[in-house]
């Protein structure tokens, strides 16, 4: 679900309405009492406020439904004021948010549709199927608007693998399910998971979090919008039947925090079918392609429900749905149940008059359950019945435009003071063994393992894969391609949640500037603890207003987005986790350079400036045990201008390889720039710099690039010319060679290599992936751990 | 997206890939790629038939059961039916497999990447099975296999010896057969592809699903039908990192252009 693109107007409530609910169902409905008020997670005004829209006490079937329309999930109720503030136009975008997923222009007739959504809590509790069906859902929304899904990237987190305690134990099972989730659903849908970013901290022991990016390709005129159509079109669900799974999994399970009794909410987790998804794809994208559909929507969270109830509101228009007349897994299921159910890969499709048979056919031809449920009627409201007897009725504004929106204001934490007069430790160790604990950090390390399991081929147009700054796919027929990236370094956010969060933008606007293109749009996932503790309240409004500083100076609109609350464990909230994916174009794919250095004896390059300290960097963390001080400072201006040469240099083909510097500083940037799969370079830049802030901090605004010897000079005179500091900082050395740099640091690059290759296989490699304690099965109700073939 | 072309950084290039693009048979032949359900490495395939030139490729829906007019078959990379209970396992009772099994055993060219290996042993068209991956998790990667059978209708583009790079992506890839038919197949020439390390050699190192005796690809007994492992059709075109897959397309296609009639039959 998106948030909505422009706040409701606070419109008068609806007309008094007759006295009386519609009647209760055959016994299933008791009476509306404040137990039962507070267990559907609403606020006894929020419930006052139900009350004067309609005019009446709504029955139990209607306050469900409220209480999922309303919840934090489906609403956006302490977030979407702020969002507001946030860019949302430009020149490229076609659908800013509001719609399934935002899509822009990326020239030649091509559009592109793109959403990131978290997937936290379901993962918490499942993570196999959490994260599966996380990925099952991102796709949907980007198909629904028409666009075939060609990447998925994934921003994961977790509690630290290292240690044998239960937590640690716990952590490493979480980490393993959440990967084979996410691979084996885009394995077996065929969709390439092309780039992602992991990282670890104590706060996420109790609380993972899991963000799924999708990206589709869809030519600009055959964009579809989630909306009804004209009174009397027909409204059919196609896809799997309706089952009693995840029934208030967003009211309940992602609306609250997390505590000791959360697995008991196992059965609000759905049940993903990748088979059903790839047959719901090919099925959509043909009934999009047919014309037959007036829109297209989901049912994601809150199902039935929502799905109805926004379509008809986009369209301004009521809807009138028989839920008697839906395919049910099983026998008794109530309206409630059926209207709040969550099972995955069902669509809701309103087909143009006329037309429904259309919409049949197709289904058929892909063996999809299709069923004509109601019709788009005239009259504004949102009615359910039950085999022709009405069980709800209440005005469509009501439950889509009138949930209640807040803001609050609190005061900077007092934290963030303590930890900026936090000075650094008095002892460090020499800086070999410092880069080496570092490289041998899981938030450094390579993610091999983790991208391995990932399909990252399949539709053969991956140009540049998992492990680059950003990944590459070609456009279809053209030599153009798109880059995409997913960032966020939360440590940064939770030190100085405003920088931090437009820390984030900068970095994935430079990773796509070392693929050489251009940013077009970025779509966003903001997890964040419970909003009613004044220090998430503060921790939201200061990372939306970073946001909007660097997407305004970026020239950057946000198209889509995700807000993920109640992210807490007994332990306390998470560090604030901003998490941006952005996507660019660029303009020739073929002989792109890489990330990784090219031939011993090219120039290594450092564009941008010398970093001064490590405050709040992975380097403190990991090596000095330390989390203290600010976030490196951003200047905008010079950032821009970073990428502007950098991309420029790209596009030339002036540098055979451009590496951003992010967690681990310099030195680390250098050392992944050297490690090749055919076998470590060495690095000769003993005059480099030695001290621990130039080579482990992580100030922004920096690139390593290698040239020829002989482009040395022209690429420092672009970097002038641009106002941008750079300077030659030594040369590639042969593979198999040494890794020096600065004074100090003089290590065989193999070994460093081995170092980053093996530090999460060995913490992962021969660890039980069974559940480690006696808080559930080990084995996910499908196939746990799916092989099969691409 | 252009035609084949000689990749960067292969170990030995081909010594005719991207050769018979120039090759036109009199009444072009037809190659089908069979869309099952979950089939996803379909369009792909079309694709570097079409990029190898002197063929059409035509999708074939699973539900047909006849393949008149084809000349040569492949079944693509995917999961048919889902595969929740074992690779092909389902598939094998698609209406078009008994076509394919007919087309086959009439000498037609048939080629199974990936998920279609797996279906053509569970077909019995080819022996032995492909099993959960050693080490128990699904494996994407650039591979090495080296050609060891170039006289076949699927690798004549290729010298014996060449060590090509293709992506795999598979959780189900090891393949498995007993040691009889493991020594047949080899004494018979029938392991046309074979995993290899960075060195070139068949050792454990460069065997990503522990596949008996580093097997990558095997053919029938007859010579007309190859399972694989590894993808070819994604190994097309030199800016995804590796061209070396499309000797294998146009051997394919220049098996008909010698054939009169077109259709190569054994």
């Amino acid at each position: 679900m998106s948030p909505p693109a422009t706040a409701a107007p606070p419109g008068a409530p609806a007309g008094r309405e007759g006295a009386a609910a519609p009647a209760a169902v055959r016994g299933l409905d008791g009476p509306v009492t404040p137990e039962l008020v507070e267990e559907h997670g609403l606020l006894p005004e929020e419930y006052g406020r139900i009350v004067t829209l309609l005019g009446r006490p709504p029955n139990v079937t209607e306050l469900g439904v409220f209480s999922v329309l309303w919840s934090e999930h489906c609403a956006y109720k302490n977030s979407r004021r702020l969002l507001r503030r946030l860019p949302q136009t430009g020149a490229a975008v076609l659908q800013g948010p509001g719609e399934n997923a935002g899509v822009v222009d990326v020239g030649g007739g091509w559009a592109a549709a793109l959403k990131i959504e978290s997937h936290n809590h379901p993962s918490a509790v499942e993570p196999y199927q959490g994260a599966a069906t996380g990925v099952g859902g991102i796709l949907r929304d980007v198909f629904t608007m028409g666009a075939r899904p060609v990447a998925i990237l994934d921003s994961l987190r977790f509690g630290p693998l290292e240690g044998d305690g239960p937590a640690e134990r716990r952590n490493r099972y979480l980490f393993d399910g959440v990967v084979r989730g996410v691979g084996d659903y885009g394995n077996c849908v065929g969709v390439p998971t092309v780039g992602g970013e992991t990282a670890f901290a104590p706060c996420y022991a109790g609380n993972p979090l899991v963000n799924a990016m999708a990206v589709g390709l869809l030519r600009t005129g055959d964009l579809v919008r989630a909306r009804a159509g004209a009174p009397g079109s027909p409204v059919l669900a196609v896809g799997a039947s309706t089952g009693r799974d995840g029934i208030h999994g967003c009211s309940l399970l992602a609306s609250t925090e997390l505590d000791e009794s959360s697995l008991e909410n196992r059965p609000t987790v759905q049940v993903g079918d990748p088979f059903t998804e790839k047959l719901l794809l090919e099925a959509t994208l043909e009934i999009a392609a047919s014309g037959a559909a007036a829109g297209i929507q989901d049912m994601g969270a809150a199902g039935l429900s929502s799905s109805s109830a926004e379509m008809a509101s986009r369209a301004g228009a009521g809807i009138e749905i028989d839920v008697g007349r839906l395919h049910l897994r099983e026998p008794g299921m109530t309206p409630y149940e059926i209207l709040l159910s969550e099972s995955q890969e069902r669509m809701l499709v309103v087909a143009q008059p006329g037309r429904a048979d259309e919409v049949r056919a197709i289904c058929d031809r892909w063996e999809l359950p299709c069923a004509e449920i109601g019709r788009v009627t005239d009259d504004g409201r949102w009615r359910v019945l039950l085999h022709g007897e009405t069980v709800a009725d209440v005005p469509v504004r009501a439950l889509v435009d009138e949930a209640p929106a807040y803001l609050r204001d609190a005061p900077e934490p007092a934290y963030v003071r303590r930890l900026r007069g936090t000075p650094p430790p008095g002892a460090a160790p020499a800086a070999a063994r410092a880069l080496r604990t570092l490289l041998g950090s899981p938030n450094v390390a390579s993610k091999r393992w983790v991208w391995r399991q990932y399909d990252s081929t399949v539709r053969a147009a991956t140009v540049a894969g998992p492990g680059a700054d950003a990944a590459v796919l070609r456009i279809p027929g053209t030599g153009r391609g798109i880059a995409l990236t997913v960032d966020g370094n939360a440590r940064h956010v939770f030190l100085n949640p405003r920088r931090g969060a437009a820390l984030a933008v900068a970095e994935a606007v430079r990773n796509l500037a070392c693929a050489g293109a251009r940013p077009l749009a970025l779509t966003d996932c903001l997890n964040f603890g419970n909003p009613y503790n004044p220090e998430v309240t503060w921790q939201f409004a200061e990372a939306i207003e970073g946001l909007r500083e660097a997407c305004e100076a970026l020239g950057l609109p946000v198209v889509s987005g995700n807000v993920s609350f109640y992210n807490e464990s007994p332990a306390g909230p998470v560090w604030p986790t901003p998490v941006v994916g952005v996507l660019g174009v660029l303009e020739e794919v073929a002989d792109l350079p890489t990330s990784r250095f090219r031939a011993a004896g090219d120039a290594a390059i450092l564009i941008g400036p010398d970093a001064r300290d490590t405050a709040g960097s992975e380097y403190e963390a990991a090596v000095l045990g330390a989390l203290r001080g600010d976030a490196p400072a951003l200047d905008l201006d010079l950032e821009t201008r970073v990428h502007e040469v950098v991309r420029g240099l790209v596009a030339e083909r002036r540098v055979g390889s451009a590496h951003d510097c992010a967690e681990g500083g310099l030195a680390a940037a250098l050392a992944e720039s050297c490690f090749d799969e055919a076998g470590a370079f060495g690095l000769e830049a003993a005059d480099g710099p030695g001290h621990a802030g130039a080579l482990f901090g992580e100030a922004p605004s920096r690139v390593v690039v290698s040239c020829a010897p002989g482009e040395a000079d022209a690429v420092l005179a672009r970097c002038a010319a641009a106002g941008v500091p750079a300077r030659v900082l030594g040369r590639v050395g042969p593979r198999g060679g040494r890794f020096r740099l600065g004074p100090d640091v003089d290590v065989p690059a193999a070994e460093l290599a081995a170092i980053w290759e093996g530090a999460i296989p060995a913490l992962m490699d021969g660890t039980a992936v069974g559940a480690p304690d006696a808080s559930g099965p080990a084995e996910s109700p499908v196939n746990p751990a799916r092989g099969g073939a691409a | 997206m252009s035609a084949c072309r000689a990749g960067r950084g292969v170990d030995r290039a081909p010594a005719s890939a991207g050769s018979a693009s120039a090759a036109t048979g009199g009444g072009a032949a037809t190659v089908g790629v069979v869309t099952f359900p979950g089939s996803n490495c379909d369009e792909d395939a079309l694709r570097a038939v079409e990029d190898a030139g002197g063929a059409r490729a035509r999708r074939v829906w699973h539900r047909e059961t006849s393949l008149a007019g084809l000349d040569a078959v492949i079944l693509p990379g995917g999961f048919a039916h889902g595969d929740y209970l074992r690779p092909g396992a389902i598939a094998r009772f698609s209406p078009v497999v008994a076509a394919v099994e007919r087309f086959a055993r009439e000498g037609g060219l048939v080629l199974g990447i990936c998920n279609g290996f797996q279906m053509l042993t569970e077909m019995g068209l080819l022996p032995g099975a492909l099993t959960r991956n050693v080490g128990l998790r699904f494996r994407s990667e650039v591979v090495r296999v080296r050609v060891e059978n170039a006289r076949t209708p699927f690798t004549r583009a290729y010298r014996e010896g060449d060590v090509l790079r293709f992506p795999i992506a598979h959780g189900d890839g090891a393949y498995v057969a007993d040691e009889a038919t493991l020594d047949r197949l080899e004494a018979e020439g029938r392991v046309v592809f074979r995993y290899v390390d960075a060195g070139g050699d068949a050792t454990p190192a460069g065997n990503p699903n522990g596949s008996a005796r580093n097997v990558a690809g095997i053919l029938n007994e007859a010579g007309n039908v190859l399972g694989l492992m590894p993808h070819p059709e994604r190994a097309c075109d030199a800016a995804l990192g590796s061209s070396d897959g499309c000797g294998v397309f146009a051997s394919l296609v220049s098996a008909f252009v010698g054939a009169a009639g077109g259709a190569a039959r054994a």
